[in-house]
């Protein structure tokens, strides 16, 4: 449905985003991530046809956005960072007037309106000015917005932000359900956001694709993935240590002593061999030992975040 | 066509939103009455006719029509809507005629209000109503010119204050274009006749004057809606710019 080729934005003599390209189909929910100012906002931008392009080209649904505007904006939903509406208006009239403006007619515009104000919850302040609204309001009623005409692609520019934790919560859940019918691209620097809703996740640093993939294949980019935890009591370190080396495909154990006289081993595979909690468990009932705890480490997003937008360390693990 | 009106009606609806269109109302129509009656000396003249209404128009305006078109654009930047109306599936030149129109009808609304005058003078004496009703036309045409200047300056700049004393100013000029003090200047730098002459066919008063009269000239015509042409033209291009 959205599919971006080399697409080059300038400003001036900087370059803010640099030959970024990428696709989403029907049923996906993309991830958008990056540190501030990497471009993210600057690029829904130019998906939504808001800011023209200096390079490339967007192709929404088949339409070129720059070539037919009005086709591609049909099919188009955008909440724009920090939820702007005519904050002048009453709620209602806000969405009567966005639905109009979408095209639609007649009863048509109540039943998307109602429609609208029923999927965000916005009954209780559907006569109220937008102005007087609270935060978690406003963002409701510029998403309701934004889904009003039912569009098969949304652009959400940091949905939850500003929201307490139960409408985040809702939020999600709500993206979560429409991204089975419609392509979605959701920008966020909330990393566990990325865990809970999206199929897919990009990264974007300094206007330039760094990373695009599932949010497991991010996981495993994290140097925690695939550790194995294992914790005991009353067993000495070295009487630990030999035990496990009985496992072929062991590569590292670090073993560190808790302050209750237990012990928490982190384990390592070989380069080319693969270990998992499993064999680990089959090893511990073998020899009738008892223990506490023993999980696969799935990675940190943050840890992965960090390692693929921040520069200094990328230079480090070069050097 | 359709999504001109939309606009429109939703602007027009934000300007009775707020206090700002019944003071605006209220203001503008103590103010033709002041200088009708106090400045122009209506009753002294002893004529009836409406040439000391109708001639502070081009000053009056310069002041009024910027407070109504300062916030046409600088409010959209300011609040972020912009970003909404240019995603919508319509053209930016349907925005600004939409945004444009709804101004121009609430100045239209205005000058509405001002019709007890005509028909105080109807009923003081025998106007030629020629002249009336050819000025209230070139008035209307002359606030339109403003505001679309107006709505220009304030594409250029979020800040509202910075929109409303550029437009004056410019207004201004477009006002002083054909008085002496200007065209004095002209010719002591010794300009040619020729610029001078095209100088003082810009001022607006100049156009204005002719249909006071009740001469309804092509001409006169033709310069106002090419002086609203050219603002909406611009602010286009100001728009567009801003974003590339």
């Amino acid at each position: 449905m959205i599919k971006t080729i080399e697409v080059q934005k300038s400003f001036g003599s900087s370059l803010a985003v640099d030959r970024v390209s990428f696709e989403v189909k029907k049923g996906e929910v993309l991830g958008f991530l990056g540190p501030n100012g990497a471009g993210k906002s600057t690029t829904m931008r130019m998906i939504t046809g808001f800011l023209p392009l200096s390079g490339g080209k967007i192709i929404i649904g088949g339409y070129d956005i720059e070539e037919q505007p009005l086709q591609a904006k049909r099919l188009m939903g955008y909440l724009p960072e920090n939820a702007p509406a005519y904050t002048d208006m009453p709620v209602l009239s806000f969405l009567q007037f966005i639905a109009k403006i979408r095209g639609l007619r007649g009863s048509d515009v109540d039943a998307a309106v109602e429609k609208a104000i029923a999927t965000c919850h916005l009954e209780k302040v559907r006569y109220q000015i937008i102005d007087t609204l609270s935060k978690g309001y406003l963002h409701r009623v510029c998403f309701a917005q934004a889904i009003l005409h039912d569009p098969p692609v949304l652009i959400l520019d940091e949905p939850t932000d500003g929201l307490d934790p139960n409408q985040k919560h809702e939020m999600r859940e709500l993206i979560k359900e429409m991204g089975k019918q419609k392509a979605i691209i959701v920008s966020t620097h909330i990393l566990e956001e990325v865990e809970a809703i999206c199929t897919r996740v990009i990264i974007i640093d300094q206007g330039k694709l760094v990373f695009n993939g599932s949010p497991d294949e991010l996981l495993a980019q994290s140097p925690q993935a695939g550790l194995v935890h294992l914790r005991v009591q009353g067993r000495k370190i070295e009487e630990l240590r030999t035990k496990l080396q009985e496992l072929p495909s062991l590569g590292n154990v670090s073993i560190n002593e808790g302050k209750d006289g237990s012990l928490t081993a982190t384990l390592t595979a070989k380069s080319d061999k693969k270990l998992s909690a499993a064999k680990v468990a089959k090893l511990m009932q073998e020899a009738n030992w008892d223990f506490d705890e023993l999980y696969t480490g799935k990675g940190r997003l943050d840890e992965v975040f960090r390692r693929i937008t921040s520069l200094d360390s990328a230079e480090e693990v070069k050097k | 066509m359709r999504n001109t009106m939309i606009i429109a009606k939703r602007e027009l609806g934000s300007y009775f939103a707020s206090p700002v269109a019944y003071v605006f109302l209220v203001i503008f129509l103590l103010l033709t009455g002041f200088f009708t009656f106090m400045m122009g000396h209506f009753f002294l003249r002893n004529e009836a006719s409406l040439l000391s209404f109708f001639v502070w128009h081009p000053w009056l305006y310069m002041l009024l029509v910027p407070a109504v078109g300062m916030r046409l654009w600088s409010e959209e930047l300011r609040m972020g809507t912009v970003e909404l109306l240019f995603t919508m599936p319509i053209t930016p030149s349907q925005a600004i005629w939409g945004k444009f129109l709804a101004g121009w009808a609430f100045l239209g609304l205005a000058l509405l209000l001002t019709l007890p005058m005509v028909f105080t003078v109807y009923y003081l004496g025998e106007p030629d109503g020629g002249p009336i009703f050819t000025g209230y036309i070139g008035s209307f045409l002359m606030a339109g010119a403003y505001l679309a200047i107006s709505g220009m300056t304030s594409a250029c700049t979020r800040n509202q204050v910075i929109s409303f004393i550029t437009s004056v100013v410019i207004c201004l000029l477009l006002v002083l274009a054909g008085y002496p003090p200007v065209t004095n200047i002209l010719l002591k730098w010794g300009a040619p006749n020729s610029l001078v002459e095209f100088a003082a066919g810009l001022s607006i008063v100049f156009h204005f004057e002719s249909m006071q009269r009740g001469v309804l000239d092509l001409r006169d015509l033709v310069y106002f809606c090419s002086l609203i042409a050219f603002a909406i033209f611009t602010t286009g291009v100001v728009l567009k710019s801003r974003r590339a």
